[in-house]
């Protein structure tokens, strides 16, 4: 281990606490409170990294953000963090750290043989040098030879999340400007206040201050407002972006500072949503370095870097430091410096007079000043060594004179300041060019913000800047402007010569600014060239808009929790349990995990679904159709606006029946089909495709709210509040059969394209005759919280008819086979319903329908419009796959595709559906279908392949209709499956349970108790809701008068008694009720409603109640919702619906508790979010 | 991320709302408009730069559509209003028209 340098007595360090690190291999010790930057300046390391492009030596150059030079790679293996900057990095005991960019070591690196290619690799190299033969041709060696850090390989071993926080009053930055800030807004209780501080610990720049004044103010102030309740303050919180609206982003460092081996169940950071009412920005200013010869060199730094590594970490950097600057700032930092017994050799001044008071007090000091002087050179290999300099012509235009040499060990430069405002420009504020201090300070805002202290330019003494942009009179392409992406003033030139004048421009051809140092040091003095080059002033030139993020962001704390399970919401069946029990392959589909088969031991997938298929064909097979849309509409106008939604005529359709309908959007483009059930005159069910109830409900509110807003109509989505099974094939009705239920299933009482509603093992029960496969099918419909007893109940009344779980892949092609439309596989973005043969049903519908007048635009009316059919390989064992396309008849383009295809088991050859140019007019035709360089002949033919009598949906347990099983020829005909399909067993119908059981969404899991946090599921209530129609004149003050209630507004929950209403939306409402008494309320509520166009309806079975509780809820639920839930504006019995998550909740404060209502079949989504969310309470 | 004033339920973050396009489009009769006049319902709008009228849903909320006046370059939201009222005149608007 080495010897690491005094520390001077008045340093921040606490020296009583060493620290051990590792840089490069070597063990070098430190203190509590360095960073690593501090440290291996301790130790004399001067090298630590190389720049990207050209390889050169780069050292520690700044104390804060803006230093670029030296970056690491922090730690090994997972934990890993490339591009780390040395002065950020807190150090820890154990800390391992390695330079980036360079081979085999920083100090060492033979790739600097690159910078000796430096004149042939100037700005925009990479255009002109690397088109023959192209670039990925180069790509890979350039990669190698030019770059950053190593991203790590394997998963982060620590967590993110994201929180949104609400502040009246957000201040950026802590130092004096936003400490005084914080104490100004503190005056008001009621505003929240929150500083955020990047660095580890506040105070801003009187960190770097010598001063017992400033050092016994920081002190003082800092107790203070931690005596204010109504502040808080973040240390290590640094704010990316400023968004619309006065939201900001930010990223906390929870215990990345601590190191990969810290104990800790805190997340690695969390990123900050702030939604502030107004902001203060008070992020002070930048240094910047100045433009000359060799300014590059280890051993040159900004001198607001010398100033803050000398009084903070007490390290003495040079025993003869030079300072070179164009303003005053460097001359009162080396005067402070003398004072403190660190030895200043000479300033040199580009400015030809300064105030006399410096002058005096710096020959007292005994430094040497050189006025009117620049820098012209730099000499020392490895460690600075001299300076040489010469005198500036008279307007500085030039150099003059002879050179000066000045032996020096560390040069400290001052280019003058520029206040940080990216922060400021991000909000959309105008930046104002300030000459007598060339800087940029805030022009006129457009979002609630101040800026205050450096950042507004407010500089503590007057700087008397003189703008200096490069060294004239020497060549420019060794003056550097972007230190680590190796872009000089030469580059900047030269763009200038190559006609680019946009200021964007010259950034993206130079990429001065471009990468770590996103501008914060080169953007100004880059600017300063441009303008001279181009003959330009500042204004003129204008400054490139600064864009989030303002320091590099993790991507983790990005992603947060969304990883893995918990990438997006998803829901769960009812059944759920059932399938995984069987070994189903579960996928997602639409948001639902659903069985896609169920492979039996030893089976390939194919497999699996060929015998699912063929055991509905040949026997009865069970499928979970829970996801299947389902809407109510209730009204008087239902009908009416029902003839408006679909293609076919509704005015016919009878209580009790149920007719196929399609729906168009405005465009006459086809985006849903289902069967519409006619439940009374004035009330309907709807069936959407599976996943696609939230956007029929919503197509169908857009219209009610924004067109047809006089029909008396109220639509409901009940899908997840019904549990619904597909019993299918021809043994269906016996199975049924055996169940308790009131509906009679006989063939002649339920008709095909029938709804029946009764009792059904003593629940109520829906059931719909209606095919998707072309056998007879039975879909049946019981409350959710009963569907995982009505699967169980229908496999043992279907065991002795061998009914077989079948899947969505089974499914599939089952309805192929028949040539059933699927929306969204058969159809496209043009698809309309001429194109599907639904031609005359359009004339049927007297009326208008939504998109009707669209399908007698010309584009309806062309007979090449790609047009349902199947297709038939003439090659019978031929396969094909959807996407395959179907050629012209040239054989030249495409004219249509295959939309699916599948083998089907029951035909023995690959059936196929597609949308081919005039299909319709050309059944019979042979094409050719185009796949992968192979073309292959198939037939038009009619979409349904199967069956096209529809006898099967006639067949029945008595009069089986065998189809063949798989592997055997053609032409054999096939004989009944196995096992004969039977009259029921009367010993089975003993296993049927009379009642079916109802579970809750969350049986089997038992919640949450940490110290901070409570979750478990809420049992003990019923929930009724209640809907009216509130366009409707005095509806909802007649119904509130009826239930001699007040009925509450937004936001509110109103107790009545022993119901809850807890608004929702404009007319409608959640209710809860006592347990056991659900039934006698809706039957209240019922009766209230009287003639009112109002429903009430039963929905404990369609949702999960989470009781949440334990000091850190609203903190854990600030992780899923934007919500303020501050208890002075989210108090007791205030409810809320929001997006909590990802998915729509409604919140409700209960006391100490809060209560969350969502959909059930979210409620294993939620409860694993809750689990993943709640790690650190 | 803007924040949007809900009719209904006071201010609440942009990704709990869907912005459903230019507002204030009428449909024409079927029956009589031209393909034309159909086509330019259906497709025409209006692309401005700096105070537009647009109808918004509060998806995750209470499900409720509304109209609002947004300016298309600083995003501030000059108006909210109900979907069934006119256009209001955004008088501190410079350029802004009814």
């Amino acid at each position: 281990m080495k010897r690491t340098r005094q520390r001077l007595p008045h340093a921040r360090v606490d020296t009583g606490k060493p620290l051990t690190f590792r840089f490069e291999g070597e063990t070098y010790r430190g203190f509590s409170g360095d960073t690593l930057a501090s440290a291996l300046l301790a130790n004399g390391v001067s090298i630590v990294g190389r720049s990207f492009k050209l390889h050169r030596p780069r050292g520690v150059f700044a104390a804060g953000r803006e230093d670029a030079n030296a970056l690491v790679q922090l730690e090994h293996g997972a934990w890993s963090e490339p591009n780390a900057r040395a002065t950020l990095v807190p150090l820890y005991d154990g800390l391992v750290a390695e330079g980036q960019n360079a081979w085999p070591a920083p100090g060492w690196d033979l790739l600097a043989a690159l910078g000796l290619l430096k004149k042939v690799l100037p700005a925009g190299f990479y255009y002109k040098t690397f088109i023959w033969p192209n670039w990925k041709y180069w790509e890979g060696l350039v990669r190698r030879l030019a770059g950053l850090g190593r991203a790590p390989t394997a998963p982060d071993p620590q967590y993110y999340f994201k929180q949104t926080v609400h502040a009246e009053v957000v201040i950026v930055g802590a130092g004096r400007s936003g400490l005084e800030a914080a104490v100004a807004a503190a005056q008001d209780p009621g505003c929240r206040v929150l500083l955020l501080d990047e660095q580890e610990e506040p105070g801003g720049s009187l960190l770097a201050s010598p001063d017992p004044v400033d050092r016994a103010w920081l002190a003082s102030t800092l107790e203070r407002i931690a005596q204010c309740p109504n502040v808080t303050l973040v240390p290590r919180c640094s704010v990316n972006g400023y968004y619309d609206h006065d939201v900001l982003a930010a990223l906390q460092r929870v215990c990345s500072h601590l190191g990969p081996h810290a104990e800790s169940t805190a997340p690695r950071e969390i990123f900050w949503r702030v939604c502030a009412g107004r902001v203060v920005l008070a992020t002070g200013a930048l240094e910047r370095p100045l433009v000359f010869p060799h300014n590059d060199r280890p051993g040159i730094m900004l001198a607001g870097a010398v100033r803050e590594y000398t009084h903070r970490y007490g390290l003495t950097l040079g025993e003869r430091i030079v300072f070179f600057t164009n303003n005053d700032s460097a001359w009162h930092t080396a005067l402070e410096l003398a004072e403190h017994g660190v030895r200043v050799a000479a300033i040199v001044d580009v400015r030809p007079r300064v105030a006399p008071e410096l002058l005096r007090q710096a020959t007292a000091a005994g430094i040497v000043d050189r006025l009117g002087y620049s820098v012209v050179h730099t000499r020392g290999r490895r460690a600075l060594r001299q300076l040489v300099i010469r005198r500036l012509t008279e307007g500085g235009h030039g150099l003059q004179g002879p050179r000066d040499i000045l032996d020096c060990d560390l040069l400290a430069m001052s280019g003058g300041w520029s206040p940080t405002l990216h922060l400021y420009s991000q909000s959309g504020g105008k930046l104002d060019w300030r000459d007598e201090d060339s800087c940029f300070v805030p022009g006129a805002g457009s979002q609630a913000v101040t800026v205050v202290g450096r950042a507004n330019g407010d500089f503590p003494q007057p700087l008397h800047t003189q703008a200096y942009w490069l060294t004239p009179g020497v060549a420019p392409d060794c003056q550097w402007v972007d230190f680590q992406y190796d872009v000089t003033a030469a580059d900047i030139q030269l763009a200038a010569r190559e006609n680019y004048v946009s200021v964007e421009h010259v950034k993206r051809y130079t990429t001065n600014g471009m990468a770590i140092d996103q501008g914060k040091t080169s953007n100004v003095n880059g600017l300063g060239i441009l303008a001279l080059a181009t003959g330009r002033s500042i204004p003129e030139v204008g400054t490139t808009r600064f864009r989030p993020p303002y320091h590099p962001a993790t991507i983790g704390a990005w992603a947060g929790i969304e990883l893995g399970a918990l990438y997006q919401p998803f829901q769960r069946l009812p059944a759920h349990a059932c399938h995984v029990a069987l070994g189903a392959q579960m996928a997602d589909m639409g948001g639902w995990q659903r069985p896609e088969y169920y492979p039996q031991a030893g089976e390939s997938e194919q497999q699996a679904i060929a015998r699912e298929v063929l055991a509905v064909r040949n026997a009865v097979g069970l499928l979970d159709y829970s996801p299947l849309g389902k809407l109510e509409v209730h009204g008087p106008d239902a009908r009416e606006f029902l003839n408006r939604v679909y293609v076919n005529n509704l005015a016919t359709l009878k209580p009790g029946a149920a007719r196929y309908g399609l729906m168009l959007n405005e465009r006459g483009i086809v985006v849903d089909d289902g069967v519409v059930v006619c439940l009374a005159e004035d009330h309907f069910l709807l069936h959407t495709t599976s996943g696609g109830a939230s956007a029929v409900h919503r197509a169908l509110e857009e219209w009610l709210q924004c067109e047809w807003v006089a029909l008396r109509v109220l639509v409901s989505n009940v899908t997840t509040q019904w549990a619904t099974f597909m019993l299918s094939g021809p043994g269906a009705r016996a199975v049924l059969a055996q169940l308790p239920c009131d509906i009679q299933c006989s063939r002649d009482d339920f008709a095909h394209m029938q709804f029946r509603t009764g009792t059904l093992c003593g629940v109520p029960a829906r059931i719909l005759r209606a095919s998707f496969t072309g056998e007879l099918s039975f879909e049946i419909s019981v409350p959710a919280a009963c569907g995982e007893s009505l699967w169980e109940v229908l496999m043992a009344a279907g065991a002795s008819h061998s009914i077989t779980p079948f899947g969505i892949e089974a499914l599939m092609v089952l309805r192929t086979e028949k040539g059933f439309l699927h929306i969204g596989s058969d159809t496209d973005g043009n698809t309309m319903p001429q194109d599907l043969g639904w031609g005359d049903a359009i004339g049927k519908n007297p009326g208008d329908f939504i998109g009707r007048r669209s399908l007698a635009l010309e584009a309806g009316q062309d007979p090449q419009r790609l047009q349902f059919t199947g297709l038939a390989l003439e090659d019978e064992t031929g396969t094909t796959v959807s996407g395959a396309h179907v050629l012209s008849e040239d054989g030249n383009s495409s004219a249509g595709y295959v939309t699916s295809a599948c083998f089907s088991p029951t035909l023995g050859r690959t059936v196929a559906l597609g949308i081919v140019a005039g299909a319709r007019a050309r059944l019979g035709e042979t094409v050719s279908v185009y796949y992968e360089g192979k073309t292959q002949p198939a037939r038009l033919v009619a979409p349904c392949q199967l069956d096209p009598e529809g006898a099967r949906l006639q067949a029945d347990a008595a009069a089986p209709q065998p189809v063949r099983q798989p592997g055997t020829p053609r032409s054999a005909v096939p004989q009944p499956a196995t096992p004969q399909p039977a009259t029921p067993q009367p010993a089975a119908s003993q296993h049927i349970p009379q009642v079916l059981a109802a579970r809750g969404p969350l049986a089997g899991d038992s919640g949450i108790a940490t110290p901070g946090f409570r979750l478990r599921e809420a049992t003990g209530v019923e929930l009724l809701r209640l809907q009216v129609f509130h366009r409707g004149e005095g509806q909802v003050e007649a119904l509130a008068s009826a239930l001699h209630t007040a009925l509450p507004g937004p936001g509110i929950a109103h107790p009545q008694g022993a119901r809850t209403w807890l608004w929702c939306a404009p007319g409608d409402w959640l209710v809860t009720v006592p347990a056991g008494t659900g039934a006698t309320e809706l039957a209240a509520l019922r009766a209230a409603a009287g003639e009112l166009l109002a429903v009430a309806a039963a929905v404990t079975d369609s949702r999960v109640m989470f009781s949440l509780g334990g000091a850190r809820v609203r903190e854990v639920l600030a992780r899923g919702t934007t919500l303020d839930l501050h208890q002075q504006y989210f108090e007791h019995q205030r409810c809320a619906v929001t997006r909590f998550a990802s998915v729509p909740v409604l919140l409700l404060a209960e006391g100490d508790e809060m209560l969350l209502f969502a959909c059930r079949s979210l409620a294993a989504y939620l409860s694993a979010w809750f689990r993943a969310v709640s790690r650190d309470c | 991320m803007m924040r949007i004033e809900c009719p209904w339920c006071g201010s609440r973050s942009e990704d709990e709302f869907l912005c459903g396009g230019q507002s204030h489009i009428a449909r024409p009769d079927p029956a009589a408009a031209s393909d034309d006049e159909w086509a330019a319902y259906l497709y025409q709008r209006d692309n401005p730069k700096g105070p537009h009228h647009e109808r918004w849903l509060h998806r995750f909320g209470c499900g409720q559509w509304f109209n609002m006046a947004r300016d298309t370059v600083s995003h501030e939201i000059l108006a909210v209003y109900p979907m069934t009222a006119p256009k209001p005149e955004l008088l501190d608007v410079p350029g802004g028209e009814a």
